[in-house]
C-alpha cells in the first residue's frame, strides 16, 4: 500500500511501485486529467506537482509517491481557478490533450514567481508539447493574472463574437474524456504485435498453445476477421490488412492481436510468441520503388504507381519565357504528433458494435468497421471521444478495426491505447514528395508557364495518395495567374510508413517548391519578392489553371496589401542589422499560398438537425467532430445566428452516429464551410417553421423563456407555448459544396471556394553553426468571414508552428524517429511573435461569407521561412527540414 | 510484476545490489524512456529494481577539504538553487539544459553520469571540473576519477555490486565556467555538440585551462592540446586560440540529428564561443 497526499486529502492505493505515478494516478485512482503522451518525459502531458514542483509522472515510480505531496489538474486551488480562466478566455486550449500538463507546469511557476517574465513562462512550459496552439495564447494565458471572458452574445450577435470555446471547460479542468480516459470496468485489453521489419513473410505456429501458456483469452489473426480484412479510404482501394496475412509491407504493421487481462497482455514478450520472419529487402523512397525492376508491392499497382494526377491548361513548351528558374526539392515524412496517441474502446452489443475511440470522421470509421465485421452500416456505431488532436492523422481508422473483431471473438468490450511509439510507428504521416519544378516569367514579372512533376511516396498502403496526387496539380503553380500548366504527380508505393492525410494533402510540400521559384524569378528580373507576388496574384474575376473563375472571396491582393507594412519593416530591420554583421545575419522571407476547401471534386455534404423540444430545449445535432479547432463553437454561432436564439439556450449533441447525421468528416478545411453551412440551413429551416407558426416575417425577434417563445415583428408579439405543441420544432439543413468533375486535364472546379494567405518571416541565422531561430511572423489571411476571431486566429497560430517544424526540424524517418525526443517538434521556446491580419472578403456560399481556415495556415510558413534564410545567406535550400548541419553544408561545403 | 526495494540504509542497498542483478533508480528520467523503448517492440520485461531514495543523507551539496560532494541524489533543480562559486555556473549552465523543468527537478546530476550517453550533458562540466566519483561498493568506498569511471559508449566502471554515492568537486582559485549546447530546438533537446570549460584565471591570464567537448565521440573529451595551447593566453585572446588540430581527437558520428562533419566544426565554434563568453 502506498499512501501520499493528492490533491490535499490523503490516499492510500495499492499499485505495483515501479508503476509509472501516471498510470497509478489514472488507473489506480481513476483520476484521468493526468494525461500520457509518450511514457518518456518527452511531451510533459503528464505533468503533475510533486511537493510542488513539476514533475512528469509517467517518469515517476509510484514508490516515489510515498509520502509525498502531489498535485494533479484536478486540484482546486486560486492560481489553478486563474489559469483556467484565462486558458478559456484567451483559446489557450485547443483540443485540450496538453491543456492539464500546460496548466500545472504554469501553476509551478505562478506558485513562486507571481508575475513572471515571458522568457519565464516559456522556460516553465517549455517541458510540455502542444501541436495545436502554436504556443503564443499559452503564454498570452499564463501572463494574463486578471483574465476576462467575453460575455456571451445576445441573440443575432454570435458570428464575429470571440467567445471561449463552448467545449472549453471539461479541458481546463481535466474531465474531458479522451480515447484512453474511460472503459467499461469488465474491457479486456488489447496489445497488437506489430512487425519489426519493413518487408517479410512470417508463418506462425501453435497460437493455441501460446495461448493457452501465456494466459490469454484471445490470439487473433487475419483468420478472425470476420469480413473483408481490408481497410483504406477510397472505396475502390482497400489495400491494407487489419491483420497481415503472412506478408508485411512496412515497419510497424499489425500481425496478432493479443486479448486478455491488462497484466496478461502487457507481460507478453514478442518473442515468445511463435512467429517465424523472414525477411526481404524492403523498398525505401520513391526513387527505389520507380526503380527498373522493383519488386511490385500490390498487384493492382504496376510499377508501384497507385494513382497519377495531371493538369494541363495552355502550352507550357511554347509559352513566351524571359526568364525561367527551375529546381529539384525533397521534403521528408512529417508526423502529426498528436499529443494524445489513439486510443478506445468497442463493446458488442444486441445489434453489432459500439467503438468509442477518438476519430476525425466518425461516419467513415462506421462503414470500415462494419466491413472488416461483415456487418450492415447500421449496424455499428461510433461514439467519438474527445480528440487529442488530429491534423488529419485521426481521418484513418487505427484501433477501430481491431477493437471491433476483438470484441466481436471476446464478446466483450475490449480496450487499448496506443503506445507513442506504435501511433508514430503504425498510424499515417505527411507524404515525403520528390519535386522538379519550373517556372517562367515575361520581363515585366508575369508568370507565363508552370510545370511540375512530383512524385509522393504514400508508403506501403494506399490511405490518402490518391487525394494528395489529385489536390496538388490544382494548386501546384499557387495562388497566381498563369496561363500556361502543366502538371503532373504520381503517388507511389514503397515499404515505408503509410502516408495520408497531413493538413494540406501536398500542397505544402509543392509550395516549397513554387515559391522558391518565385524568390528566383524576383531575383533574375531584379524584383522585390513581395511585388512580383503581388503583380501576379489571383484575385476576383481571375481564371484558375483549372478553368475555374473565380467570382468571389478571392482576397489574396488584400492579403498583400495589409502585409506591405510589415514587409517593409523587415526589409529595414534586415539591412540595418545585416551592415557589417557576417556571422549573425537576419532575413526576411514572404510566401503565399491558396487552398481549396472541401474534397477535390468529390461530393462531399454535411447535414444539421436541430430541435426546439416542446420542454424548451433547444439542441444541436452536429456530427461534426471537433479535433480541437473549434467547429462546436463556431457551427454553435453560425446556428445561433441562422436561428435568431441567443448561443447560451444551445444544448449540443456532437458526432454520435446514432443521434447525428453525416457531417463528413473534419478534414479539407471543409466544417466551417459545408458543416457551418449545413448549420445555418438548418437554423434558417427552423427559424422558418416558428414564424410561420407566428405568421411573421424574417425581420421578426425571437426569445425564448422556459418553454415560451416569443416572436416580436413590427406588429407585436405573439407567444408560443411550446409544450402545446403537438410535436417538437426541427429544423433540418443540408449542404454539398458545388463542383464539377475534372476531366482528364484537370479541368473543371474542384472546389467551391479557396483559401487565401500570405506570411512573412523574419529569421536570424548564425551561419557558424547553420542555426536557424524564426524571430517573426507576419500572416495575412482570407478567411471570408471570422465567424470567432480568437479561433480563428488561433488556427492560424497552430498552422504556423506546424509550418516552421516542416521547415526547419521535423523529419520521420521509419525505425529511427519513433519518438519524441528523436522526432522534434516546436516547443515554446521555437515559435516567434507572431501577428495576424484577418481578411474578410465574403465567400456567398459560405455561412454568413465564411470559409475553410486550418490548412491555409501553415501552407505558407515553411515557404516563407526558406525565402528568409536564403535573404540571409544567399543559399537557396530546396530539402526540409533545414537542419542545422544541412544549412552548415549549403553554406560551407563546396 | 517487476520487483521493487525501496531500502533506508545504504547498507540495505548495497545488500540487494550484491544478491543480484537489479538497475539502480533516483529520479528515473533514464530509466523509464528505457524502458517504454522496449515495451514499444514487446519487450516489456524489467530487472528488478532498486530506488535508492529513501536513502537519507545522498541529496546533499556539503563542501570538504578539498572541494564540494554533491550527493547521487542531488536534482539538476537543487544544484542551480545551490549557493556555488562561478566554478559551477557551467554545471548551473547545463541544468537548464536537461529535458524540461520536470526532468531537471526529477533527473540527478550522478544519474546523468552513470547513464553515460555520449550526449548526456553534465558529463563535459564534470570531466572539467575534474570530478571523481565516490563509489561505495562491498569493500568499502573508492574514488574513481571521472574520465576513468565512463569507460565507453554507455558504459561506466561501476561494478554490478556498487552503488555511486556522490560527485567529488576539487576546489580551483580564481575559477570561472560555461557551458554552450547545441541543439535542434529550444527546450527538451538532445544535444549535437556541446563545450564546457573551467578556466583559472590570473591577473587577466589563463592559468589553468579545461575544455571538453560532449556528443563528439563515444564518450565525452577533454582536449589537452587546446588546453596547453591556453595556458598563458589573455583571457581576451582566448576565444582566438582554437583551431581545428586541437579537435582531432574527436570522432563524431552521423546521425539523425547531424553530420559527423558538421559536429566537428560546430564543436571547434562553440568551443569559440564558450572562451568568448567566460572573457565577457
Amino acid at each position: 500500500m502506498i499512501a501520499f497526499t493528492l490533491n490535499g486529502k490523503p490516499v492510500e492505493v495499492e499499485a505495483p511501485p515501479f508503476a509509472p505515478l501516471s498510470d497509478t494516478l489514472r488507473e489506480g485512482l481513476g483520476l484521468t486529467g493526468t494525461k500520457v503522451g509518450c511514457e518518456a518525459g518527452d511531451c510533459g502531458a503528464c505533468t503533475v506537482l510533486m511537493d510542488g514542483a513539476q514533475a512528469c509522472a509517467c517518469l515517476v515510480p509510484t514508490a516515489q509517491a510515498q509520502g509525498a505531496q502531489v498535485t494533479t489538474i484536478e486540484a482546486e486551488h486560486p492560481v489553478l481557478a486563474r489559469l483556467r480562466a484565462a486558458f478559456l478566455a484567451h483559446g489557450a486550449a485547443q483540443c485540450g490533450i496538453c491543456t492539464p500538463g500546460m496548466i500545472m507546469a504554469a501553476a509551478d511557476l505562478l506558485l513562486r514567481v507571481e508575475m513572471p517574465t515571458r522568457d519565464q513562462v516559456a522556460d516553465a512550459i517549455g517541458g510540455v508539447l502542444c501541436r495545436c496552439t502554436g504556443y503564443t495564447k499559452i503564454l498570452d494565458a499564463v501572463l494574463d493574472a486578471a483574465p476576462a471572458a467575453t460575455p456571451m452574445p445576445e441573440a443575432g450577435a454570435a458570428v464575429g463574437a470571440a467567445i471561449a470555446r463552448l467545449d472549453g471547460a471539461p479541458k481546463v479542468l481535466g474531465t474531458d474524456r479522451f480515447g484512453a480516459d474511460a472503459a467499461p470496468a469488465e474491457a479486456l485489453w488489447l496489445r497488437v504485435v506489430r512487425s519489426p521489419h519493413a518487408a517479410a513473410r512470417f508463418t506462425l505456429g501453435d497460437l493455441e498453445a501460446t495461448r493457452v501458456k501465456l494466459g490469454l483469452a484471445a490470439i487473433l489473426t487475419h483468420a478472425d476477421v470476420p469480413g473483408p480484412n481490408a481497410f483504406g479510404i477510397m472505396p475502390n482501394l482497400k489495400d491494407q490488412p487489419v491483420l497481415a496475412e503472412g506478408f508485411v509491407r512496412f515497419r510497424g504493421e499489425a500481425v496478432l492481436a493479443l486479448v486478455g487481462e491488462r497484466a496478461a497482455v502487457e507481460a507478453v514478450r514478442d518473442a515468445e510468441l511463435p512467429i517465424t520472419w523472414h525477411p526481404l529487402p524492403g523498398l525505401h523512397g520513391v526513387e527505389a520503388a520507380t526503380a527498373e525492376g522493383a519488386p511490385q508491392l500490390h498487384a493492382h499497382a504496376p510499377g508501384n504507381i497507385l494513382v497519377r494526377g495531371r493538369l494541363t491548361c495552355g502550352d507550357v513548351d511554347s509559352a513566351p519565357a524571359a526568364v525561367s528558374a527551375e529546381g529539384t526539392f525533397r521534403t521528408a515524412f512529417v508526423e502529426h504528433a498528436y499529443i494524445e496517441p489513439e486510443a478506445g474502446y468497442a463493446v458488442p452489443t444486441d445489434t453489432g458494435m459500439e467503438v468509442v475511440a477518438c476519430t476525425q470522421a466518425p461516419y467513415m470509421d462506421r462503414e470500415e468497421t462494419a466491413r472488416v465485421l461483415g456487418l450492415p452500416e447500421e449496424a455499428v456505431r461510433i461514439r467519438p471521444t474527445a480528440c487529442g488532436g488530429g491534423f488529419g492523422g485521426k481521418l484513418d481508422v487505427s484501433v477501430q478495426p481491431l477493437l471491433a473483431i476483438a470484441a466481436r471473438k471476446a464478446n466483450r468490450p475490449v480496450r487499448m491505447i496506443y503506445s507513442r511509439t506504435e501511433s508514430m510507428a503504425s498510424t499515417t504521416k505527411r507524404h515525403p514528395a520528390l519535386i522538379r519544378a519550373r517556372m517562367s516569367a515575361d520581363t515585366e514579372g508575369r508568370f507565363t508557364a508552370y510545370a511540375l512533376e512530383a512524385d509522393f511516396n504514400t508508403g506501403a498502403y494506399a490511405s490518402w495518395g490518391p487525394t494528395v496526387a489529385n489536390r496538388v496539380p490544382v494548386h501546384a503553380s499557387g495562388p497566381y495567374r498563369v496561363p500556361h500548366v502543366r502538371n503532373r504527380t504520381r503517388a507511389v508505393y514503397t515499404n515505408d510508413t503509410p502516408a495520408g492525410a497531413f493538413r494540406g494533402f501536398g500542397v505544402p510540400q509543392a509550395a516549397i517548391a513554387t515559391e522558391t521559384l518565385v524568390d528566383d524569378l524576383a531575383e533574375k528580373l531584379g524584383l522585390d519578392r513581395w511585388e512580383i507576388r503581388r503583380r501576379n496574384a489571383i484575385g476576383h474575376g481571375d481564371v484558375t489553371p483549372s478553368g475555374q473563375v473565380l467570382h468571389a472571396s478571392a482576397g489574396l491582393p488584400e492579403c498583400l496589401d495589409a502585409l506591405k507594412p510589415d514587409w517593409d519593416a523587415m526589409l529595414a530591420e534586415v539591412a540595418a542589422q545585416n551592415r557589417g554583421a557576417s556571422r549573425h545575419r537576419l532575413g526576411a522571407g514572404i510566401a503565399c499560398m491558396w487552398y481549396g476547401c472541401g474534397n477535390t471534386s468529390l461530393s462531399n455534404p454535411s447535414r444539421m438537425r436541430v430541435v426546439l423540444s416542446r420542454d424548451g430545449t433547444l439542441t444541436l445535432f452536429n456530427g461534426a467532430v471537433d479535433i480541437g479547432q473549434g467547429s462546436t463553437t463556431v457551427i454553435g454561432q453560425i446556428c445561433a445566428d441562422a436561428l435568431g436564439l441567443p448561443l447560451d439556450r444551445f444544448r449540443f449533441v456532437i458526432g454520435d452516429t446514432a443521434l447525428t447525421h453525416d457531417a463528413g468528416k473534419t478534414s479539407a478545411s471543409r466544417q466551417t464551410f459545408v458543416s457551418g453551412r449545413a448549420a445555418y440551413e438548418a437554423g434558417r429551416d427552423l427559424r422558418r417553421r416558428i414564424l410561420a407558426l407566428a405568421n411573421a416575417g424574417d425581420d421578426a425577434r425571437l426569445s425564448l423563456e422556459g418553454t415560451t417563445l416569443t416572436v416580436t415583428d413590427a406588429h407585436g408579439g405573439r407567444r408560443i407555448a411550446l409544450e402545446a405543441l403537438p410535436e417538437d420544432l426541427e429544423g433540418d439543413g443540408h449542404y454539398d459544396p458545388p463542383t464539377t468533375m475534372l476531366d482528364a486535364e484537370g479541368q473543371g472546379i474542384p472546389y467551391a471556394t479557396y483559401g487565401f494567405a500570405a506570411q512573412c518571416a523574419l529569421v536570424a541565422v548564425d551561419t557558424a553553426l547553420g542555426t536557424v531561430k524564426v524571430r517573426r511572423i507576419v500572416a495575412a489571411q482570407d478567411v471570408g468571414r471570422a465567424i470567432n476571431p480568437t479561433l480563428t486566429i488561433g488556427q492560424i497560430h497552430g498552422g504556423i508552428a506546424q509550418g516552421l517544424g516542416l521547415a526547419l526540424m521535423e523529419e520521420f524517418i521509419p525505425g529511427r524517429t519513433e519518438n519524441l525526443h528523436d522526432y522534434l517538434i516546436p516547443t515554446a521556446g521555437d515559435v516567434p511573435e507572431i501577428k495576424v491580419h484577418l481578411i474578410e472578403d465574403p465567400e456567398p456560399e459560405g455561412p454568413f461569407g465564411a470559409k475553410g481556415v486550418g490548412e491555409p495556415a501553415l501552407v505558407p510558413t515553411a515557404p516563407a521561412i526558406l525565402s528568409a534564410i536564403r535573404h540571409a545567406t544567399g543559399v537557396t535550400l530546396r530539402q526540409v527540414p533545414v537542419l542545422p548541419h544541412r544549412l552548415w553544408e549549403a553554406l560551407h561545403v563546396r | 510484476m517487476i520487483a521493487y526495494h525501496r531500502p533506508a540504509s545504504l547498507a540495505e542497498a548495497l545488500a540487494i545490489r550484491a544478491a543480484g542483478d537489479v538497475a539502480v533508480i533516483a529520479g528515473g528520467t533514464d530509466i523509464y524512456p528505457a524502458h517504454t523503448a522496449r515495451r514499444a517492440w514487446g519487450e516489456p520485461t524489467h530487472k528488478p529494481v532498486l530506488d535508492i531514495t529513501a536513502i537519507p543523507g545522498l541529496n546533499r551539496i556539503e563542501k570538504t577539504e578539498a572541494g564540494w560532494r554533491i550527493g547521487c541524489l542531488v536534482t539538476w533543480a537543487a544544484l542551480r538553487c545551490a549557493a556555488l562559486p562561478p566554478l559551477f555556473d557551467g554545471l548551473k549552465a547545463a541544468s537548464r539544459e536537461v529535458g524540461g523543468a520536470q526532468v531537471q527537478n526529477r533527473g540527478t546530476i550522478l544519474g546523468n553520469v552513470i547513464t553515460a550517453s555520449p550526449a548526456g550533458d553534465g558529463i563535459p562540466n564534470l570531466l572539467a571540473l575534474e570530478a571523481r566519483v565516490e563509489i561505495a561498493g562491498p569493500g568499502g568506498t573508492r574514488l574513481l576519477p571521472l574520465a576513468e569511471f565512463l569507460t565507453g559508449y554507455r558504459a561506466t566502471a561501476l561494478r554490478a555490486d556498487e552503488i555511486a554515492t556522490a560527485l567529488h568537486i576539487p576546489r580551483l582559485a580564481e575559477a570561472r565556467s560555461g557551458f554552450v549546447k547545441l541543439g535542434a530546438r529550444r527546450h527538451l533537446v538532445i544535444s549535437i555538440a556541446m563545450a564546457a570549460g573551467v578556466l583559472a584565471v590570473q591577473r587577466g591570464r589563463i592559468a589553468e585551462a579545461r575544455i571538453a567537448i560532449g556528443a563528439c565521440s563515444a564518450v565525452a573529451q577533454r582536449l589537452p592540446a587546446l588546453e596547453a595551447a591556453l595556458t598563458g593566453v589573455a583571457l581576451t585572446q582566448a576565444a582566438e586560440v582554437p583551431q581545428a588540430a586541437h579537435l582531432a581527437a574527436l570522432s563524431p558520428i552521423n546521425d539523425v540529428r547531424a553530420s559527423a562533419a558538421y559536429r566537428r566544426e560546430a564543436a571547434l565554434v562553440l568551443v569559440r564561443d564558450l572562451l568568448r563568453g567566460l572573457a565577457a
